[in-house]
């Protein structure tokens, strides 16, 4: 196999990384902040994908449908808090988990009577359409580039809101003492509900952006949420910075694996059995990895500090 | 404690009310569908639905009974509507499941159980095998047909080596199967992709680097849908090929421009000239508002089947059923059509291209793949 | 005796009657709906143990069931054609037995369960959530890859297995037969509540450093009652594949775990009947909710966050009040 082609699966490693990035951002905030286990933050990506598809597709332009993605996601997002979510803060795991299970059901099948059965269409823009240069002879897709681009952009974004605004730094306050800050005169209940528009602000951007290169369906967002879930438990649950390195693992074990490991099985066993069991191990790879970090740190890469939640 | 015990009653008489879609009227014939109407796959069972349907209303028959039930695409909950139609509710033939892993929950039992079944989409290889039955009629194809009528059109075209992909489960390792049943060239690699994925990338960089003079592929649903966009997106410009699936009238336009000129293999295609089909695709569009599908076709297909069994018989008496139904007397919206010695169709399979008519995308038959098909497991089959 | 203790003995009365009812009047559909909802009910009450009693939300129980059901069909795969299981390092065939399953199943589940149990219970919190869903995740995705036994099409039990003495082939038989099972699964349940072992999890649960304090390490008491309750679930998933004539891979997926959590809770967490309530429910639900719109699913959701968001204590806490705090 030649260099090129690795340099190749890695970018490939990576986009899918800073896509899951995108996903496990919003996970990871509304967890740290709140302590919020959400299951219908995949819907939140689907929904963002639909709002982009129906806007491109009626305006004719893809950055406005972009735009109405993350608009739309952080929309519902906002209002998913104020009427439901602001009611489980203080309930365990149990209920959240069960109550967010329930809106996974209602998103999927509201947004089937909502758009119809048949997947939407949703085309990359013509400037990122196609491949261009990159140094070598290596040609790579423009609009997954940009997917890149944008990624590492909002990992910059984040990190700067949260360490050096007012707002991140009572976001940061939240996260350590709620009762603290709430006394001291901070508005509280509307932090909360911006941090949660903002994570599915997110999650619509990502929806959006990857809807544009895969299908724009009902259920779309069911893998990538349990992809991020993966990321953030990886990464140590209410750190960015534990969710970006925990997304780009992931992007870089799982690509890496569909790829190789058929190949490393082809070198001792027969071909089509090589195939199958490579394939086997690939799709359960990022689940071995999760459970041996796990095993040795059972709080992650990078434990967040000062959270009160276990 | 009252409070409780109307809960409890309430509950009970719920569940003593069985049979939701009661009828007064005495059918000759009354027929169960379980198909997928909620979730991710519902497009597909909802066009064999509306197909069916169709085909009711416009043979104006009131000998045939129908009910529907939604089985949520999962194996448990056909098994228990199959149980609900067959015991409780008396059909005497199940239809409409979609997918091969449910229709092998549901056929096995059902048909040894002495009811019939009659597939409109899913044709597992182990029921057209060892484990073919003779209460089990397929009116679509048997799950390799088109992948291998696509084998063959390599050959026919000269490609050498081919560069094949399908999701590692059962009807994925089919297809790959069908398709090096016919094709004679080298395979310029093989990969088995994880159900439900949706980033291609990894394969496409693959493909790339394979040194591959055509593609084919079968992934059905949104996983085709997702293929395609990144392919064109790729820049990679080797020719593919696939089943009708990932091409077929409900998923080329989410496919868009992508799909435009790809080779594609079907029993069925829109612009078939036999008089059957014209008046099927006019009446689908003026029903529903929308062009066909193949699955539609496959949903009316099943329906005049029946209608043409219960034309000549009464179910009551199963070996007359079992031979009117055999004896597939009616005008198949295909053409020619026959079951073989295992219930399985004899049938031609088509090329089509994508095209464009005005606007919108869709197929026209360039070739014919393979004619009067018949599966490779009918030898195999005993009955 | 309490309100609740009524309610009980109302339910474990009217399970049975329902059932005769539905086998004299000859409805065999309804006779097997409540055989669903008693070994969906022996789940959840397994799943209970773990969640309810034990404080360990576990998000990936499908594995346990899952693994049930395939030792019961893979058991009768080898039965129906006498081949062999493996033959090394001896000779294991297939049997149509159903204790002999439930045993292999017993042994095979605690097995795998104290692996997962001690490598995830070195987390909490989500951690352990969604280390107990990747564990579940990965047996999913070996079974839809694995051929042998079907793949994603799943594997027939052409013949249902046999309990010695009872023509459990027969759909009233068997819902005995489930019945039986779901008694032992609550009397283990309840003798367990009451018993030093029980208090001693509660313990591990309320409150570990203190439990830890008085010399009882919380680790092992919390790993025991995980496999225990693995052990019941597995024992629902052998049931539930002769049940369905068929085991596939969705009794693994994430989906199953998702459902047996709203058993617990939808019936009311903590309450010894509760995950029955919540099964008998929810199978009632999907069965009947479809018959009515194509919609069911968003209605279906809609009822469960209901649920959630107001009746805090499950379909239990409505009828018989608050539970009593211990």
């Amino acid at each position: 196999m030649s260099t090129l082609l690795i340099v190749e699966q890695v970018l490939n490693g990576l986009q899918l990384g800073v896509t899951l990035f995108l996903m496990a951002a919003g996970l990871t905030l509304v967890f740290g902040v709140m302590g919020l286990i959400n299951l219908a933050h995949g819907s939140l990506y689907m929904i963002g994908a639909f709002c982009c598809a129906w806007v491109t597709v009626e305006t004719g332009s893809f950055w406005l449908g972009l735009f109405a993605g993350m608009a739309g996601a952080a929309l519902v997002g906002a209002i998913l808090e104020v009427v439901v979510m602001q009611r489980l803060y203080a309930r365990d795991h149990l209920d959240q988990v069960l109550a967010t299970f329930a809106l996974i059901l209602i998103a999927s099948e509201g947004t089937r009577w909502l758009f119809g059965d048949v997947p939407l269409f949703l085309d990359v823009p013509d400037a990122f359409s196609g491949t261009m240069e990159l140094v070598g002879g290596l040609t790579y897709s423009k609009y997954r580039l940009l997917i890149i681009g944008v990624g590492l952009l909002v990992a910059l974004g984040l990190y700067w809101l949260i360490a050096k605004t007012r707002l991140g730094m009572r976001i940061r306050a939240g996260e350590s003492d709620r009762e603290m800050i709430a006394a001291l005169g901070v508005n509280i209940r509307l932090i909360y509900t911006i941090v949660f528009a903002l994570g599915a602000g997110l999650a619509g951007l990502a929806g959006s952006m990857v809807g544009a290169l895969s299908s724009v369906q009902v259920g779309m967002g069911e893998p990538v949420l349990i992809l991020a879930f993966v990321v953030i438990v990886i990464g140590g649950i209410g750190s960015i910075k534990g969710a970006l390195i925990g997304a780009i693992l992931v992007g870089l074990v799982d690509t890496l694996g569909r790829v190789f490991l058929p190949t490393l099985f082809g070198l001792f066993m027969e071909n089509s059995d090589a195939t199958t069991i490579g394939s086997s191990l690939a799709s359960m790879a990022i689940y071995i990895v999760m459970a041996i970090v796990l095993a040795v740190r059972p709080q992650g890469l990078f434990p967040a500090t000062g959270s009160g939640h276990a | 404690m009252k409070k409780t015990l109307l809960a409890a009653t309430t509950a009970l008489s719920l569940a003593a009310l069985s049979p939701l879609a009661v009828s007064t009227a005495q059918a000759d014939v009354k027929v169960g569908m379980i198909t997928t109407l909620s979730g991710g796959g519902a497009s597909l069972g909802v066009d064999v639905r509306d197909g069916f349907q169709l085909a009711l209303k416009l043979a104006g028959d009131q000998q045939i009974e129908l009910l529907i039930e939604d089985d949520g695409r999962k194996p448990e909950n056909a098994i228990k509507i199959a149980d609900k139609f067959i015991s409780s509710d008396k059909v005497d033939v199940l239809t409409g499941i979609i997918w091969s892993n449910l229709a092998m929950a549901v056929v096995p039992k059902t048909v040894r159980g002495g009811t019939f079944y009659v597939s409109p989409n899913a044709g597992p290889s182990a029921l057209a095998g060892k484990g073919c039955h003779q209460n089990y009629f397929n009116a679509a194809w048997q799950n390799d047909n088109l992948h291998e009528a696509m084998g063959n059109y390599a050959n026919d075209t000269g490609y050498k080596n081919s560069f094949i992909l399908a999701p590692n489960y059962p009807a994925g390792k089919d297809s790959l199967t069908g398709y090096k049943r016919f094709y004679k060239g080298e395979l310029a690699g093989e990969i088995y992709t994880k159900l439900g994925q949706t980033d291609y990338a990894a394969e496409i960089a693959q493909i790339k680097n394979s040194g591959a003079d055509s593609v084919f592929f079968f992934l059905p649903g949104g996983m085709g849908i997702a293929f395609m966009k990144q392919y064109a997106q790729s820049g990679v410009d080797i020719p593919v090929l696939g089943p009708a699936f990932s091409f077929d009238q409900g998923i080329l336009g989410a496919v868009g421009d992508a799909a435009l000129g790809v080779k594609n293999s079907s029993q069925w295609s829109k612009d078939l000239p036999n008089a059957a089909n014209k008046a099927f695709v006019a009446a689908f569009q003026a029903e529903y508002g929308r062009l066909p599908s193949l699955y539609a076709s496959q949903g009316f297909d099943t329906a005049n089947l029946i209608i043409s069994a219960a034309a000549k018989s009464d179910p009551s008496d199963k070996d007359a059923f079992r031979s009117a139904l055999k004896a597939a007397d009616f005008e198949s919206v295909r053409g020619k059509f026959s079951f073989g010695s295992n219930n399985h169709p004899i049938q031609n399979i088509y090329v089509r291209e994508v095209i464009k008519e005005g606007d919108v995308l869709t197929n026209k038959i360039v070739s014919t793949g393979l004619e009067d098909h018949q599966d490779a497991y009918a030898a195999d089959c005993k009955m | 005796m309490t309100r609740e203790g009524w309610i009980n003995l109302l339910i474990l009365v009217a399970l049975p009657v329902a059932a005769l009812f539905a086998h004299i009047n000859g409805e065999d559909y309804l006779t097997n709906l409540l055989s669903r909802m008693v070994i969906l009910g022996l789940a959840g009450i397994g799943l209970n143990f773990a969640l309810g009693f034990g404080g360990m939300v576990s998000f990936g129980h499908a594995a346990f069931f899952g693994l049930g059901a395939y030792v019961a069909g893979i058991a009768a795969f080898h039965a129906f054609d006498g081949s062999l299981f493996a033959s090394i390092p001896f000779e294991i065939g297939g049997t149509n037995q159903m204790p002999a399953i439930w045993l292999v199943v017993a042994l095979l589940v605690a097995v795998v369960a104290v692996l997962i149990g001690y490598i995830s219970l070195r987390t909490s919190g989500v951690y352990f959530i969604m280390i107990t869903l990747a564990f579940a995740q990965m047996l999913y995705y070996f079974a839809i890859s694995w051929p042998t036994y079907g793949g994603e099409d799943g594997l027939s039990i052409y013949l249902r297995n046999e309990f010695p003495g009872v023509p459990v082939d027969r759909s009233f038989s068997f819902f005995l037969v489930s019945f039986g099972l779901l008694l032992v699964g609550l009397f283990l349940s309840w003798r367990f509540v009451n018993s030093r072992f029980g208090a001693a999890l509660q313990g591990a649960r309320m409150n570990p450093i203190r439990l830890s304090s008085v010399g009882i390490a919380p680790f092992p008491i919390k790993l025991t009652a995980f496999v225990i309750s693995a052990v019941i679930v597995g024992v629902a998933g052998a049931l539930f594949a002769d049940l369905n004539g068929f085991v596939s891979p969705t009794t693994l997926s994430w989906h199953m775990s998702g459902e047996l959590i709203i058993f617990v809770i939808l019936g009311g967490v903590g309450r010894l009947l509760g995950p029955l309530i919540g099964a008998a429910m929810f199978v009632l639900l999907e069965t009947y909710l479809g018959g009515i719109t194509d919609r069911w699913q968003f209605f279906l959701g809609l009822i469960l966050l209901c649920t959630v968001l107001f009746a805090n204590g499950g379909i239990m806490g409505l009828l018989a009040g608050r539970a009593k705090h211990d």
